[in-house]
């Protein structure tokens, strides 16, 4: 807290004792004027500052300022005689703005704290030794220190030393990373305990956390219909209450018999209180801010409102397969042995038949095996291509291919559809059938049972062949695949996807040969792709790990923010629309109208506060739920 | 071209958006958006008008919200 706003407070609690001070004289029988006395003492006190920047507002002919919208209730409210009321006012609207102050510099400083991951100095060595310099003079190439404890600046690479990370601001994986000499460094990591120097490669403006910096503060120009809305909403709001104000003070005197001028007056005073906007204003913007701190915080980049706005209304999710469902790794996943054979011949057959080729598919039926090959039992090797092998084992004639080679070697084989499957025949007999396919990645399965949940129905558009595409959606359940496409083609997909209802379609893919189709789709997602600057430039969203389950993760989040915001549009417009009509209708004075400014601000600031912790929050719960 | 312009203690939301409206119609501006949480207002401005456009920004700041201070960065 600075010393104004200790003073302030002062001010505001001195005010509030003579407030008291003259109610009690008032109700102990002490003369009239004497009163009054003491409560233009009370507005004298809180009112100074409110006078002061009214006065500023006219100085600068800015007449409608929140201050000047208070003044003018607790003059008015004074000529008609509301000494306690006109005190009132002021006091609580100071009391309110105190509290606004708390809530806002609360959020602010731990938005700051999700934000800020750009160090403010570098120590660059020099041939005088080690010196602190702002990144920005950095060049690339140079060297610089990076202590324990220190947050790292540039991106590099380790030069000398070993330690280990926290790279959690970046990806929001709170496990250390070991890292030593050779290996690239991100910076906005924090370092452990060892003292590393740091090869810069990148001068600060393109290192990695200026960019996240950059992202996330520039997401706040995408605003959302909601965000939209309601700043349209403010802006006829106040000249509209303040309309009806005047038609308050000036209609029912006239028309209604009995009716007190001062009575309807004083009711529209009230609406003045009201008619401030800030409440509306800061509701939704604030909700969403907090909900993409609250994202940046788990390594998922939102780059705006209008995004989290669409992400919470995904009808369809539609995946990249290779790197993004899948590893990219290939792997047997099934062995089909025949009849009279057994899974492990199967396998040491293909093994050994394969042992001196160098195909990624060689290589998984290797390591599938797990034994070492005795080569002095393979012979000579016969390529058939575009089919196959023929190679002699232990003088065994062994082909291992495709249906084709099966059909031309005359082997009564059992076809196995679907991946990629490698036939084993052993002297012209059937042995058995390996397939052979990318793995699924760890998570990915949850991912699409929880869109599912959520009632999204999900699609992979692949490059690769529509066989092996559509053993991986079988695999994890997707709805629709689509496989053998041509990257053109993958557009083209998309946008037939995207035509056939309402909702929104998001695209996730790793962006690498992809950035057309997460341009195209209404959210672009890449994934664990934040080396690539045309992954990073396409996509609406960007995932700092590899782990596909934050997808969902964006969209639960959405989800959530999206309910924020709206409770903060509904809870402010209603609570001052309630107010209005409880002051028109004299139920209540001008103190409850102070709530309807200040207080639904204050309300408005502490639910928003809720969006950043939306992933604290399910993580607790899963724990309860586990 | 990009920039970037500090609004210090800016204190009310309303002013925020104000201040916002206020300069994204001058003209070489050509997108502003002033972000209450982070105190910042970021705008793509023409950058022959840039400095003709700051006395104009301070300006406008100044009538919103007179106890702003401005750091233009």
């Amino acid at each position: 807290m600075t010393e104004k706003e200790k003073h302030a407070i002062l001010l505001t609690a001195l005010s509030g004792v003579l407030l008291l001070a003259a109610l009690s004289m008032q109700l102990a029988g002490v003369s009239r004027a004497l009163c009054v006395v003491m409560y233009l003492a009370a507005f004298a006190v809180g009112g100074f500052t409110v006078v002061r920047s009214a006065v500023k507002g006219f100085a600068q002919k800015n007449f409608f300022t929140e201050d000047t919208l208070m003044l003018a209730a607790a003059v008015g409210a004074f000529l008609i005689g509301e000494y306690p009321e006109a005190v009132f006012v002021i006091v609580f609207y100071r009391v309110g703005t105190h509290f606004e102050h708390y809530a806002v510099n609360r959020s602010r400083r731990s938005i700051k704290a999700v934000t800020e991951i750009c160090p403010e100095t570098a120590r660059l060595v020099t041939e005088k030794g080690v010196e602190e310099t702002d990144p920005d003079f950095v060049e690339v190439g140079d060297l610089i220190r990076v202590l324990p404890g220190d947050r790292v600046p540039l991106d590099g690479v380790v030069a000398e030393g070993s330690s280990t990370l926290d790279t959690s601001a970046l990806t929001g994986e709170s496990m250390p990373r070991p890292i030593a000499p050779g290996q690239e460094i991100l910076s906005g990591c924090v370092n452990g305990d060892g003292a590393l120097t740091v090869r810069v490669t990148k001068r600060f403006e393109d290192s990695t956390a200026s960019r996240i910096l950059e992202l996330v503060e520039s997401s706040y120009a995408r605003k959302s219909r909601s965000e939209r809305f309601i700043t349209k909403f403010a802006k006829y709001y106040t000249p509209a209450v303040m309309g009806l104000a005047l038609i308050l003070a000036v209609i029912p005197p006239l028309v209604i018999r009995d009716a007190k001028w001062s009575d309807y007056i004083y009711r529209a005073l009230s609406f003045l209180v009201v008619s401030c906007p800030c409440a509306l204003v800061i509701s939704v913007p604030l909700a969403f801010f907090g909900g993409m701190g609250g994202a940046a915080k788990k390594g998922i980049l939102i780059k705006g409102g209008t995004y989290m706005e669409a992400l919470a209304d995904v009808r369809r999710a539609v995946f990249d397969k290779t790197g993004t469902l899948t590893e990219g790794v290939f792997a047997v996943t099934r062995v089909e042995p025949a009849a009279d054979a057994t899974a492990e011949q199967v396998l040491q057959y293909a093994a050994y038949a394969e042992s001196a080729s160098d195909h990624p598919i060689a290589r998984s039926i290797r390591e599938a095996y797990g034994k070492p090959v005795r080569q002095a039992l393979v012979g000579e090797a016969v390529e058939a291509p575009g089919m196959g092998l023929i190679v002699f084992v232990h003088d065994q004639r062994v082909a291992v291919g495709n249906e084709k080679l099966m059909q031309r070697e005359n082997v009564a084989y059992t076809p196995a559809p679907g991946g990629t499957v490698v036939y084993v025949a052993v002297d012209g007999a059937y042995l058995g059938a390996l397939r052979i396919s990318d793995r699924p990645k760890a998570g990915a399965k949850a991912l699409i049972d929880g869109l599912r949940a959520q009632k999204i129905r999900t699609a992979i558009l692949s490059g690769d062949t529509e066989s092996a595409a559509a053993f991986a959606g079988e695999q994890l359940g997707v709805d629709d695949v689509y496989g053998g496409l041509l990257p053109a083609d993958k557009v083209a997909k998309l946008e037939m996807l995207m035509e056939d209802g309402a909702g929104s379609v998001m695209y996730v893919g790793d962006g690498i040969n992809d950035a057309p189709v997460l341009a195209r789709a209404d959210v672009g997602v890449a994934m664990g792709a934040f080396g690539s600057d045309a992954a990073v430039e396409a996509a609406d969203v960007v995932i700092m790990t590899d782990e596909p389950e934050k997808a969902l993760d964006a969209i639960r989040l959405s989800k959530r923010t999206m309910t924020i915001a709206k409770e903060n549009i509904v809870l402010s417009i209603a609570v001052k629309l309630i107010i209005l009509a409880l002051c028109a209708f004299g139920v209540t004075g001008m103190s409850v109208a102070v709530f309807g400014d200040v207080g639904v601000m204050v309300l408005a600031v502490l639910n928003s506060f809720r969006a950043l912790y939306i992933g604290k929050k399910e993580k607790e719960n899963e724990k309860k739920d586990g | 071209m990009r920039k970037k312009v500090m609004l210090r203690e800016l204190c009310c939301a309303n002013c925020a958006a104000k201040i916002e409206d206020k300069v994204s119609s001058m003209d070489g501006v050509n997108s502003c958006a002033v972000n209450f949480m982070t105190e910042k207002m970021l705008l793509d401005v023409d950058e022959a008008a840039w400095e003709g456009l700051k006395p104009q920004i301070l300006a406008a700041v100044r009538y919103v919200e007179p106890d702003t201070v401005v750091e233009f960065i």
